[in-house]
């Protein structure tokens, strides 16, 4: 439902990269999407086309890589895949853990046309989990 | 490997190849939202005021939980409530009526409150005749886990009837749960199916190890230790910010 909200962010967002590339247009993007930041990748696919018309990226092809779900845990000391609703240490079974992959919800790099010689994103930032 | 034939692109430069560029961004997606929540905090923090976001599925009882506050607090913590709804000022009518400060936002059909909404309705609250701030979201247990607001913390509620496997099923919002709180056990009787400790175990599955109450705003089972638990947040804000007391309180 609210895939729709997030594509108008993202489009507000890469507006202001092209923008400050003086980038004409943007022919795609890559986005990555972990199954816990609430996200579903394919409402996210159908939404974008309607968010971008009539933006800079209106017609951009966009990719959308799955980020995995992993947890570390504090007892063991290790990492290991889980799943959405179960993450527990797959070695121990313990539920305290943290996760260290699957909340991300990231604009990772846009394709610009007719972009300056030298593309940068503004301000770059570090990774953030949502 | 050459410049003549085209073999040297690959689909990884291709469009490097074509005069185009890829720039990395890493930026996250909600980044504005984000920002706008880090706003809201920054006025909470500035009057002390705890912001508590309350979130759970249509008719687990929110409103009447706050009812229940109010009345519970009186003179204790000075409350304030923003409403979320798609649509009515039902739900602000109710709290009005329990004499509590109260701004009702309309979202028309959008399933989620988000950090603007709030910082507009914030305009028409007053902060410093306030302890904590409580702001209703949109009923629904997917949408509203994915935004930030700015509050200090999450409540997810999941009553009785709806069954005690609610975290399992939606584990983006319990995952996100400060508090997570069983309402509406004057029913427990009538609803043996509901196995409270297996509600706990969901939560502790996703690797959450937030205090969970059991409560019903009907009776008033279980309400001290959810008032508790807010004078508790409302103190260790303040010793956080170290800022003085709010007067008059």
């Amino acid at each position: 439902m609210h895939e729709l909200a997030i594509c108008q962010a993202l489009i507000d967002q890469v507006t202001s990269v092209a923008e400050s590339n003086n980038a004409t247009r943007v022919s795609g993007l890559t986005l990555e999407v972990g199954p816990l930041s609430g996200v579903v990748p394919d409402l996210l696919s159908n939404a974008f086309p309607i968010a971008a018309a009539g933006s800079v990226a209106d017609g951009a092809e966009l990719t959308i890589e799955p980020a995995p779900v992993r947890v570390w845990c504090k007892s063991c000391q290790s990492e290991s895949d889980a799943k959405i609703n179960r993450l527990v240490c797959a070695l121990c079974g313990d539920w305290k853990t943290e996760l260290r992959s699957g909340d991300e919800l990231l604009l990772r790099s846009v394709v610009l046309e007719d972009a300056t010689s030298t593309p940068h994103a503004g301000q770059p930032e570090e990774k953030q989990h949502v | 490997m050459c410049d003549t034939c085209g073999c040297n692109v690959t689909p990884g430069n291709r469009e490097l190849a074509e005069g185009k560029q890829a720039t990395q961004v890493l930026g996250n997606l909600l980044k504005v939202n984000d920002d706008q929540a880090s706003h809201n905090r920054v006025h909470f923090n500035g009057h002390g005021v705890l912001s508590v976001n309350l979130m759970s599925s249509p008719g687990a009882g929110k409103t009447a939980l706050l009812e229940a506050t109010a009345e519970l607090l009186g003179n204790d913590l000075r409350i304030g409530v923003i409403e979320g709804d798609l649509e009515t000022e039902n739900d602000a009518d109710r709290i009005r009526a329990c004499g509590v400060p109260v701004v009702q936002i309309c979202t028309g059909t959008a399933c989620h409150l988000d950090a603007h909404m709030v910082h507009d309705a914030l305009h028409q609250i007053d902060l410093n005749r306030l302890d904590v701030l409580f702001v209703e979201n949109v009923g629904n247990l997917v949408c509203p886990a994915s935004f930030d607001l700015g509050q200090h913390r999450n409540v997810a509620l999941l009553s009785t009837p709806e069954g005690d496997d609610k975290p399992a099923k939606y584990p983006v919002m319990f995952r996100s749960a400060d508090l997570v709180l069983l309402t509406k056990r004057d029913l427990a009787p009538y609803m043996p199916e509901f196995d409270a400790a297996k509600a706990v175990n969901y939560v502790r599955q996703l690797g959450n190890a937030a205090p969970i109450l059991e409560l019903s705003a009907k009776s008033g089972e279980g309400l001290e230790g959810w008032a508790s638990w807010l004078k508790r947040g409302v103190a260790d804000l303040r010793e956080n910010l170290a800022v003085p007391t709010a007067a008059g309180a």
